[in-house]
Parts: C-alpha cells; sequence; structure tokens
C-alpha cells in the first residue's frame, strides 16, 4: 500500500493527466485500486490539487513575481503559524515557506506590475505587527520550475532505427 | 591477379553480417517509420555523469590510464558489486574496464579458446556472441531457450551439449532479446551441472540493473562458481551510456590477466573520460537508475497487455527493456512479419531469427521509447493484425 501510493503520486507529480486506466496499466493493479487510493489521498490531503506548469514568458500575460525574505516575531503558543497565516491568506500571496537561516518567511507573490508588488508591501506586509523586516527580490527569468526545464529545445530521436 | 575482396580471410569471408543488420538496411529506406527496433535506452546520460565528464575534460585528464583502467573506476567497480550483488573482487587483480562489455566478450573469448573448443551459448542471444567465439577459432554449440521454459535454460538443455571439448558456456539474464531472467533457484541447477565440471562460465549480466519484479541473480553468487566465472557487464544499459564505450569484467585473475594481455595489446584502455564518468555513475547515479527502471517498468507493462490484447502470446519479460510475443498465430516467419509490418504500417520491429534460429516465429519489441510512441506502435500493429486476419473470418 506505501509503495502503491509513492508510486501513484511519483506518476501523477510529474503527470496529472495521467488517467485511472494509464496508472492501473502502468503500476501493474487494478483500476478499483488506483481509484480508490486517488480517492483517499484526496480526502487525507495529500493530493491538495492539480496544477498546469505554464511558462508564462511565452504568452502576452504581462505579471511580476517577487521573492520576499521576511523576518517575524514568533507568537507565544503559536510560533511562526498564525503570521504564516495572516500572509498566506492574501490572494497575491502564492507561497508561503518557513526557513532556517537568516530570515524566517519566504513568500513568493504575484502581481500585474511593480507597483502592485510593492502597494502589498508597503501596505499589507511590512506594517503587520510581527514582520520585523522584508528584503524583496524580483524574479526576472524562470529556467526550471517543478522540476521541469521550461525550454528544453525538442531534440530528435538519433539513434539508428534498428540495433542490436 | 586476385580481387581485394579475395585477401579477406576465410572465415570473416563466410561470416553472414547479422541479421539486424540486414533488416536496418531494408528500415532505413522507408520515410515515416515508427521504431520499436533499438538496443539502447531513449534518456540521455543522467546529467551529473555528463557534467563530471565536461569537468575532467576541462581539467585535462586526457591521457592513457593504467591498461586495467583507473584504480579508482576499478575501487568503485569493486565496491558496487560487494554492496550491489554481494560479489567480492579485487580491484587490483580481478577487474578490467572494457571498452563497452561487447569488449569483454571478444577479449574473454580469446583469452580461453583453443582452435576447436567448443563453447556454448544460449540463444535467442545477442548477435555478436558467435562471430566472437568463430573469430577466436572456437565452435559455437547452440543450446535453444525454449518459450515453454521462459526462455530460461534447464540443467537438461545444458546436459545435453556438453562434450569433452566443452570449454566454456556464455550466458546473458536479463535476456536481449527475450527480456528473461533466471532467479537464483534456476541458477543452482545450471550451478549443479557445471560444478564438478572444467568449464569456465561467461556471464554477460549488462541488464542487471535493469529487472522487474525481482533482483538480479548472477551465477557467480553461487557458491563453487566464481572461481571459474566471468562477469561481463558495462555503463550502457544501466546508466544510459551506449556511447560512451564502457564496460568491464570481473572473475578470476588468471583468467581476467589473459584477458588484460590482449586488451593492452589491441586497445590500450578504455576510453579515459568514459572511465572518469563511470565513477561518478557507479557512487552517485543509483537514483537515476532506479527512476529510469521504473520508467521502463511502467512501458513494459503497456507493451505486454498491448500484444495480448490484439490476441498474440506474449510471455512476461522481467528483465531488459524489450517484449519478444510470439507471431506464430500469423502464419508468417518472423522476417515476413517484419518486413511485412514494415511496409504496411510503418512499425520497425526486429525478426526474433535475428537472435538464432529458436527466435524464429517471434519479434523483438524494445520499449525504450516514448509511451506516446509504444501506444502509436502498438496502435499499427493491432491494425496490422486485424487486416492479416481478416481473409481468415470470411
Amino acid at each position: 500500500m506505501a509503495n502503491l501510493r509513492e508510486d501513484l503520486l511519483a506518476l501523477i507529480e510529474r503527470n496529472s493527466r495521467l488517467t485511472p486506466e494509464d496508472l492501473a496499466e502502468r503500476l501493474g493493479v487494478s483500476m478499483e485500486e488506483v481509484a480508490a487510493e486517488l480517492g483517499l489521498m484526496v480526502d487525507e490531503q495529500i493530493i491538495c490539487g492539480y496544477h498546469t506548469l505554464i511558462n508564462w514568458d511565452k504568452t502576452s500575460k504581462e505579471f511580476v513575481t517577487a521573492l520576499i525574505e521576511v523576518k517575524v516575531t514568533p507568537q507565544h503558543g503559536m510560533g511562526f503559524d498564525k503570521i504564516a497565516q495572516r500572509i498566506y491568506l492574501f490572494d497575491e500571496v502564492k507561497a508561503v515557506y518557513l526557513m532556517s537561516g537568516g530570515f524566517d518567511l519566504t513568500v513568493v507573490i504575484e502581481g500585474d506590475n511593480i507597483k502592485e508588488v510593492a502597494y502589498f508591501i508597503s501596505n499589507k506586509l511590512a506594517p503587520m505587527e510581527s514582520v520585523l523586516s522584508t528584503a524583496t527580490h524580483f524574479v526576472l527569468k524562470k529556467y526550471k520550475d517543478h522540476g521541469i526545464v521550461l525550454e528544453l529545445p525538442k531534440k530528435p530521436d538519433e539513434r539508428m532505427i534498428i540495433s542490436p | 591477379m586476385r580481387s581485394a575482396g579475395d585477401f579477406v580471410a576465410d572465415n570473416i569471408q563466410s561470416m553472414p553480417f547479422s541479421g539486424i543488420r540486414k533488416f536496418f538496411d531494408v528500415a532505413k529506406e522507408i520515410e515515416g517509420v515508427i521504431s520499436l527496433g533499438v538496443g539502447e535506452p531513449d534518456f540521455p546520460t543522467p546529467w551529473r555523469i555528463r557534467e563530471e565528464a565536461i569537468y575532467q575534460l576541462e581539467q585535462g585528464n586526457t591521457i592513457y590510464t593504467s591498461n586495467a583502467g583507473l584504480i579508482e573506476l576499478r575501487q568503485a567497480i569493486s565496491a558496487y558489486m560487494r554492496d550491489r550483488f554481494a560479489m567480492r573482487y579485487s580491484p587490483l587483480s580481478e577487474i578490467i574496464a572494457t571498452v563497452g562489455a561487447s569488449e569483454g566478450i571478444d577479449i574473454a573469448m580469446r583469452a580461453l579458446i583453443n582452435p576447436g573448443d567448443e563453447i556454448l551459448l544460449v540463444e535467442p542471444c545477442f548477435v555478436s556472441y558467435k562471430p566472437c567465439i568463430v573469430m577466436a577459432g572456437g565452435v559455437p554449440i547452440v543450446i535453444s531457450a525454449k518459450a515453454e521454459n521462459d526462455f530460461r535454460i534447464t540443467p537438461e538443455d545444458l546436459e545435453g551439449k556438453i562434450t569433452e571439448r566443452t570449454k566454456a558456456i556464455l550466458m546473458a539474464y536479463p535476456s536481449n532479446p527475450t527480456g528473461a531472467i533466471m532467479g537464483r533457484s534456476d541458477l543452482e541447477k545450471i550451478a549443479e551441472v557445471l560444478r564438478n565440471k572444467d568449464i569456465v562460465v561467461l556471464s554477460d549480466e549488462i541488464y542487471a540493473e535493469l529487472t522487474y519484479g525481482a533482483s538480479h541473480a548472477s551465477i557467480a553468487q553461487i557458491p563453487g562458481m566464481a572461481g571459474k566465472t566471468v562477469v561481463l557487464s558495462g555503463f550502457s544499459k544501466a546508466y544510459s551510456m551506449t556511447g560512451w564505450r564502457l564496460g568491464y569484467a570481473c572473475g578470476p585473475e588468471d583468467i581476467i590477466t589473459a584477458m588484460l594481455k590482449i586488451h593492452q595489446y589491441i586497445l590500450m584502455c578504455a576510453p579515459t573520460v568514459s572511465q572518469y564518468a563511470g565513477i561518478e555513475a557507479l557512487k552517485n547515479g543509483a537514483k537515476d537508475v532506479e527512476s529510469m527502471r521504473k520508467d521502463y517498468d511502467g512501458r513494459r507493462r503497456i507493451m505486454v497487455n498491448g500484444f495480448r490484447q490484439m490476441g498474440l502470446d506474449c510471455f512476461e519479460p522481467k528483465g531488459a527493456f524489450y517484449v519478444f510475443p510470439c507471431i506464430k498465430s500469423t502464419g508468417l516467419s518472423s522476417e515476413e512479419f517484419c518486413i511485412k509490418l514494415l511496409h504496411e504500417e510503418k512499425v520497425a520491429v526486429v525478426p526474433g531469427s535475428a537472435f538464432g534460429e529458436c527466435g524464429e516465429g517471434f519479434i523483438r519489441c524494445s520499449y525504450a521509447y516514448s509511451v506516446d510512441a509504444l501506444k502509436e506502435a502498438l496502435g499499427r500493429i493491432s491494425r496490422f493484425l486485424e487486416k492479416l486476419r481478416l481473409p481468415l473470418v470470411k
């Protein structure tokens, strides 16, 4: 069971469009087992959603991504969770990680333009009581995301048609 | 005056090109072919291995190595064989880095064979075994692995072929072209026959890392066998490093020393940069191998299911990256089937007969391709079979 879980997750992490039929065939188990296991993992919030990996740079949509290093004061009895929640509930916040090292939270936010991001930081994030400081870095180009190289040149199969 | 061809040695003149090559010549002329014909992985060599090779090139590490190969590489091979398969070989005297496992086969034959010695080989098999035996002056004696035995050999198959001239047996599991493996208990029975006989075992284990649902067993693991077994392996299949031409031979010192003698005269050493890459592969490549193995495993199931759904007998391969379905029900020979399939549906698969007479009635389909390509090819083969069967229904 533990193995089926891991094998399923490894496959759908790379390609969430695989159908239960595809998954069952590749793993040599029944479709019912696959469907049941996937259902369980959704219930248990192991599977939290299905994304499409998009290279937005190739579209006409204009937006900016910023990665903000945030230092905060942890709160008694809550640690970092409460302040993290106050931050991640904003829609423009795409990811929040608790970090080891020189700062506490990494906050990834997206906005239509720099002005919008600046507004969020100066009017929402920085003034929060527990936030001690922020350092903002704008993303200039994404080379690789979620384990996928975004502009991998397509290489034709140059192997001989037949070989021993 | 003699023509240039008359100067070619008799044994080379009479040696045919491999059946694979003949088929390749036909296939390469046809446009838009989907091939299931290759014997090499579709993954690029893992980046960590390529990156290490680039570093070594930058450092200018491009000189000859010692004949047997870099000591660090032999130590890494020794550690790998010990940790992965519980087999012990001294890096100083029992291991040579070769130019692919292919060179290992050649120099092992030359090191062992006196003119007229009989070498047993298990067919269907890799195309170069027989020619290597013949070129070394030996007499190839074929043991036919049978579909009803899942393409394994049995003690009876073996006993029937042993004579006082038998010098060695060459076997390869996991098998190209059948995908068959031999488990520990199968090998123990073979070892039992060989135990008190003066017969060397050459075990080509190039696909050892690619087994599914059962781990690899080597005949050299069986008590009493390591002293007369040479294990031939390499980096091509496990690490997707075909073009690097790097393999190795592990075995008893006396035979390895004899092989080294030939190796030093004909090749000096295996390619140096490849050897450095090999060290990185053995030390840090296990995760990459496992991820490729899992991918192959999924495709293997797709292929076996696909052929079975078409109504063909398809033995479940537990190793390598080939399926070997039986096409006898079509009434065509392997070669007729493959030629017709190539012309009508533009799918290239290899006739089983290219791997030995007992491969007749089968086709070798490689699954070293993307799932999309495999599914497209299966669809075409299915359509082809329907057309073949149509007149029979009427």
